[in-house]
C-alpha cells in the first residue's frame, strides 16, 4: 500500500486481480484444452494394446461376441481406507475389493447371493447351523487352492474367534467353525438370524495371512492386485485361474483416484476414464457425447429425518403434516433430473423381496390442505420455526433443503438451513441428537434388518429418537423368523408402522448415474455398492 | 481538510487536481448502480428470490429474465440483486468493525510506541503470519458456519491491515511540527489523537477502507462459494457461483451473471478509490 503505483498500471492490476479472482472463483472446471492433449496420447497407447490382445483373442471368443484384453480405467472418489478386506469399512474401498477377494457366498446383480468359494450351503431348521461345501478348483492369486483351513482361519478371523476382536461385528455371533471333511465347513452361530448368510460374504484369505494383507492382498477374485499408491489409485491384473469361466476380460485394471468435481469432469471430458460411478446431474448432461450415461436405483434412502423428541415435531400430526407438504416428485425432478425412486419408508426399492410401495400414504406430490389441517389439529395453525441440519459438502442434500424449504413455507412452515462439517454433524445431529430435522442418506445393504434396526426405540442408532412399542415386537418377530415370506411380510408391516407414525419424511431412492466409456461393454449394475469389472470388455 | 503537511523531514507539495478525475465518476457510477440495486434488493426484487418453477428451468438471459434462470428456475437477476445487497452488507459491517478497531489500535500504537505498539504490532505480526482465507476458516470452524461469523472472523482478519496503515500515518505525524505546537499547549492525547491527527490520514485511511471493502467483498463471496457464508436459500453472489459451476457448459449465464457481478462491484470500488487516492492528492 505504501507504494505509489501509477494510475494505469494500477488499474491493470486491479482488473487482473479482479479477472484472476473470477478465475480462482469461478474454478476450473473447462480446462479441457490442456488436458485433451496428453489424454488423447494415452488413450492411443490403450487403444493400440486393446486392439493387439483383441487380435489374439478374436478368434476363439467370435461366437459370442465377447473380447479379451485391453486394460481399462474406474474413476474412484477417495484413497482406499486398508487392503485388509476384513479391515476396510469405506463403501468406496469394499467397492474396488470386491475384484480383488471373494467370501463363502457373493452378491449378483439381482441382489441374490450365488456361491462364490463355496459352491452350496445349507441352513439347519433352527437357524443355528450354517454347513458350507467348498467350490472345486478355486484358487488364490498366489496359485495355492482354496482348503477348509483357509475358510476357517478367514472366518474366526472376522468373528473374533481368533484373537478375540471381531472385525466385522455381524460376525461375533459365530460360537465355533469346523472342518466336517476337506471340502466341508461347519459354522454354528449363538443367536438364530437368517440374515447373517449375508455377512458370509466376508473374503477368504490364506490361512495365516492376516498380517500380510494390508500390504500384499491375496484373494480369489477375478482380478490380483498389483501395487497401490496413496491418493493415486490402484492396479489390478487379471487373475487367469479364476474360477468362473471365461471371466474376466479386461487383463488391467487401473482404479484411479480423481475425486467427485472438477478434476473428475476433467478426466470424463479427456477421457482418460472409462468408468466413473458417481456422476451429478449436471455432469451427466455434459458428458452425453462421449460417454454412455446410465443410471441405476441405489441402495440408498433420503429423507428429512425429523427429530421425534423435539417439539412440535415430537406431535405425530406435525410430522405427518410435513410429510404431507412435501411434492416429492418435485424434489426428485429439481435435484435428481427425475432419476430416483419416490419412497415412503426406510427401504429403497431394490431390496424386491422386503420393500412395499407406501407412496399412496401420503401422495407423492404436496397436498397443502390436509398438512394446514393437520396443523391446525396440532394447534400450530400459523406454523412454526425448524432448522434443518446439513452437511455443506453434500450438494445433493443442500439443493434438497433448498426446495423442501420452498414447500415447507406454503403450508407456514419456516425452515432454515443449517450447514454444517461432517464432523459437527455426527457429533451434534447424529451422535447428540440435538436437532430438529436434517437431510442425510442412509446406505442399505442387502439385508432388510440393516435399517430397519434402527429405529428400534432402544436402538443406539436411533437419533431419530423414533418410539414404538409396537415397531420394536414386530422387528423382534421379523429377526425370529427363518421362513422368507414370513420374513418379509414382518418387514412390510415395520416399513407401514413407521410410514404411517411419519417417523421421518422419507423422499427417495437416489439413483447413481454411471458413466461408461463408448469403448466399453458387459458393465453390470449391482444393487450394492460395488464395482464389478469382471464382466467388462472392450469393443472396440 | 488540511491540505498541506508537514513532516518532520520533507515539505509535501499540494497538489492542485483541476483535471475532470474520471476514476471519481466512474468509480462513483459503476458503484452507485451496484449500491443502489443491492440496496432496493433488500425490499424488492422483480421476482421472488426463492419461489422455484420446474418449467422454467435454465431459462437463458431474456426480457422476461434479464439474467436467466437456475436449476431450480429462480430469476438469477432477483438472486443477483439480493446477493449484491448481502455482500455489499456484510463487507460494509465488516469494514467498519476492523477500520474502527483499526484506528482506535493504530492510533494508540502509532502515537504511544512502547510496549502497547510491541505487544500489538507482534500480535499483528503473528495474525499476519496465517494465509488469511485459512485463518477464517480456523475462525469459522470454532463459531460454526453463518453470516454473523463470517462477519465476525472477516472482522478479525482485516484489523492488522488497518492497524499498520493508521499506525504508520500516526507515526508520521506524531512528530510533526502542528502536533509538538499542541502538545505544548497542553492539549489533551485524546483530542491530538482524534482532532488533530485523524483529519489528516482521511485520504490514505479512505483508500485502504475501499481496498478493504474490496477484498471483503471477494472473501466473503470466497467464504460463501465454499458454502460457510450465507445460507441456502438466501442467495449469495458466491454460493451462486459454486452453484454454477456444474452448468458452465449447459447454462454459462448462470455462473456470468454473479461473476460479472462481483466483477463490477470491486471493479466500481477499486476505480472509487483511486479516484479519492487522486482527489486527495498525497504524491509522496
Amino acid at each position: 500500500m505504501k507504494t505509489c503505483f501509477h494510475g494505469k498500471k494500477k488499474l491493470c492490476s486491479l482488473l487482473f486481480t479482479a479477472l484472476l479472482v473470477m478465475a480462482v472463483l469461478g474454478g476450473c472446471a473447462d480446462g479441457t484444452g490442456e488436458s485433451s492433449g496428453d489424454n488423447s496420447s494415452k488413450e492411443s497407447v490403450t487403444d493400440s494394446q486393446g486392439t493387439a490382445s483383441t487380435q489374439e483373442s478374436t478368434q476363439e471368443q467370435e461366437a459370442s461376441g465377447d473380447m479379451y484384453g485391453g486394460s481399462i480405467v474406474v474413476g474412484i472418489q477417495q484413497d482406499i481406507d486398508s487392503l485388509d478386506p476384513h479391515k476396510a469399512t469405506a463403501a468406496g474401498t469394499k467397492e474396488i475389493l470386491f475384484n480383488i477377494f471373494e467370501g463363502l457366498v457373493k452378491p449378483d446383480e439381482n441382489g441374490h447371493l450365488i456361491g462364490a468359494v463355496a459352491s452350496d450351503y445349507t441352513i439347519s431348521e433352527d437357524g443355528l447351523v450354517y454347513t458350507f461345501t467348498l467350490r472345486d478348483g478355486v484358487k488364490f492369486h498366489n496359485g495355492n487352492a482354496v482348503t477348509a483351513e483357509d475358510v476357517k482361519y478367514s472366518l474366526e478371523r472376522v468373528s473374533g474367534l481368533l484373537d478375540g476382536t471381531p472385525l466385522i461385528s455381524t460376525m461375533s455371533v459365530i460360537t465355533a467353525v469346523d472342518i466336517l471333511d476337506e471340502k466341508t465347513v461347519q459354522v454354528t452361530v449363538g443367536s438364530a438370524n437368517t440374515e447373517l448368510i449375508y455377512s458370509f460374504v466376508a473374503a477368504v484369505i490364506p490361512a495365516g495371512s492376516g498380517e500380510e494383507e494390508g500390504a500384499d492382498p491375496v484373494g480369489t477374485g477375478p482380478f490380483s492386485y498389483v501395487s497401490y499408491k496413496p491418493q493415486e489409485g490402484i492396479v489390478l491384473a487379471k487373475n487367469p485361474e479364476y474360477w468362473q469361466e471365461g471371466l474376466p476380460h479386461v487383463d488391467q485394471v487401473e482404479f484411479k483416484i480423481v475425486g467427485d468435481g472438477d478434476t473428475a469432469l476433467m478426466e470424463l471430458q479427456g477421457g482418460t476414464i472409462d468408468i466413473y460411478p458417481y456422476l451429478t446431474n449436471s455432469q451427466a448432461q455434459v458428458i452425453q457425447d462421449n460417454y454412455q450415461v446410465t443410471s441405476a436405483p441405489t441402495t440408498m434412502v433420503q429423507a428429512l429425518f425429523l427429530n421425534n423428541a423435539a417439539a412440535p415435531l415430537d406431535d405425530v400430526r406435525v410430522r405427518q403434516a410435513i410429510c404431507y407438504a412435501l411434492d416429492k416428485e418435485e424434489i426428485n425432478e429439481f435435484v435428481g433430473g427425475g432419476t430416483g425412486s419416490l419412497i415412503s419408508s426406510c427401504m429403497p426399492p431394490t431390496l424386491k423381496d422386503y420393500y412395499t410401495d407406501l407412496n399412496d400414504t401420503y401422495g407423492i406430490t404436496a397436498n397443502v390442505e390436509k398438512a394446514k389441517e393437520l396443523l391446525t389439529d396440532a394447534g400450530y395453525a400459523d406454523g412454526f420455526d425448524m432448522e434443518i441440519a446439513i452437511v455443506s459438502d453434500y450438494e445433493f442434500h443442500m439443493q434438497t433443503g433448498e426446495v423442501i424449504v420452498e414447500q415447507l413455507k406454503k403450508v407456514g412452515i419456516n425452515a432454515t438451513i443449517q450447514g454444517m462439517e461432517n464432523s459437527e454433524w455426527l457429533e451434534k445431529v447424529y451422535n447428540g441428537r440435538e436437532f430438529d430435522a436434517t437431510i442425510t442418506c442412509l446406505t442399505s445393504d442387502m439385508t432388510p434388518g440393516y435399517l430397519m434396526n434402527r429405529f428400534q426405540t432402544a436402538s443406539g442408532k436411533n437419533f431419530i429418537n423414533f418410539a414404538s412399542p409396537e415397531y420394536d415386537e414386530v422387528y423382534q418377530k421379523a429377526q425370529a423368523a427363518i421362513d422368507l415370506t414370513e420374513k418379509a411380510e414382518y418387514y412390510k408391516q415395520l416399513q407401514k408402522i413407521l410410514c404411517d407414525q411419519a417417523g421421518s419424511a422419507f423422499i427417495q431412492t437416489p439413483a447413481d448415474k454411471t458413466a461408461l466409456s463408448n469403448r466399453i461393454a458387459g458393465y453390470k449394475f449391482y444393487p450394492v455398492y460395488v464395482q464389478d469389472i469382471s464382466t467388462v470388455y472392450i469393443v472396440e | 481538510m488540511e491540505n498541506t503537511k508537514y513532516t518532520g523531514k520533507t515539505e509535501v507539495k499540494k497538489v492542485k487536481n483541476k483535471r475532470w478525475n474520471k476514476y471519481l465518476t466512474a468509480g462513483m457510477v459503476m458503484t452507485g448502480i451496484a449500491v443502489t440495486l443491492g440496496i432496493v434488493g433488500f425490499f424488492w426484487t422483480p421476482y421472488s428470490t426463492t419461489a422455484m418453477s420446474a418449467a422454467e428451468k435454465f431459462a437463458p438471459p431474456s426480457l422476461r429474465h434479464f439474467f436467466g434462470t437456475d436449476n431450480f428456475g429462480r430469476d438469477i437477476f432477483s438472486r443477483v440483486m439480493q446477493g449484491m445487497g448481502t455482500s455489499i452488507l456484510i463487507s460494509s459491517l465488516v469494514v467498519f468493525f476492523s477500520g474502527a478497531a483499526g484506528i482506535f489500535l493504530g492510533a494508540l500504537t502509532g502515537y504511544f510506541g512502547g510496549l502497547v505498539d510491541e505487544v500489538v504490532m507482534r500480535i499483528t505480526d503473528a495474525l499476519n503470519g496465517f494465509p488469511s482465507i485459512l485463518l477464517t476458516l480456523v475462525i469459522i470452524s470454532l463459531l460454526g458456519i453463518g453470516m454473523q461469523n463470517v462477519i465476525i472472523s472477516l472482522g478479525l482478519v482485516f484489523v492488522p491491515g488497518f492497524v499498520r496503515i493508521v499506525r504508520s500515518e500516526f507515526i508520521r505525524l506524531r512528530d510533526a511540527d502542528y502536533i509538538k505546537r499542541a502538545r505544548m499547549m497542553r492539549v489533551g492525547n485524546f483530542r491530538i489523537l482524534f482532532v488533530h491527527i485523524l483529519p489528516n490520514i482521511f485520504s490514505v485511511f479512505w483508500v485502504s477502507v475501499m481496498i478493504g471493502f474490496n477484498n471483503a467483498i471477494l472473501a466473503e463471496s470466497g467464504m460463501s462459494y465454499l458454502g460457510i457464508g450465507v445460507q441456502p436459500p438466501d442467495a449469495s453472489l458466491g454460493k451462486m457461483l459454486s452453484d454454477a459451476q456444474g452448468y458452465l457448459q449447459t447454462a454459462p449465464w448462470y455462473a456470468l451473471a454473479p461473476g460479472l457481478t462481483i466483477v463490477w462491484v470491486v471493479l466500481g470500488f477499486s476505480l472509487f478509490s483511486e479516484g479519492i487516492r487522486r482527489k486527495g492528492g498525497t504524491q509522496r
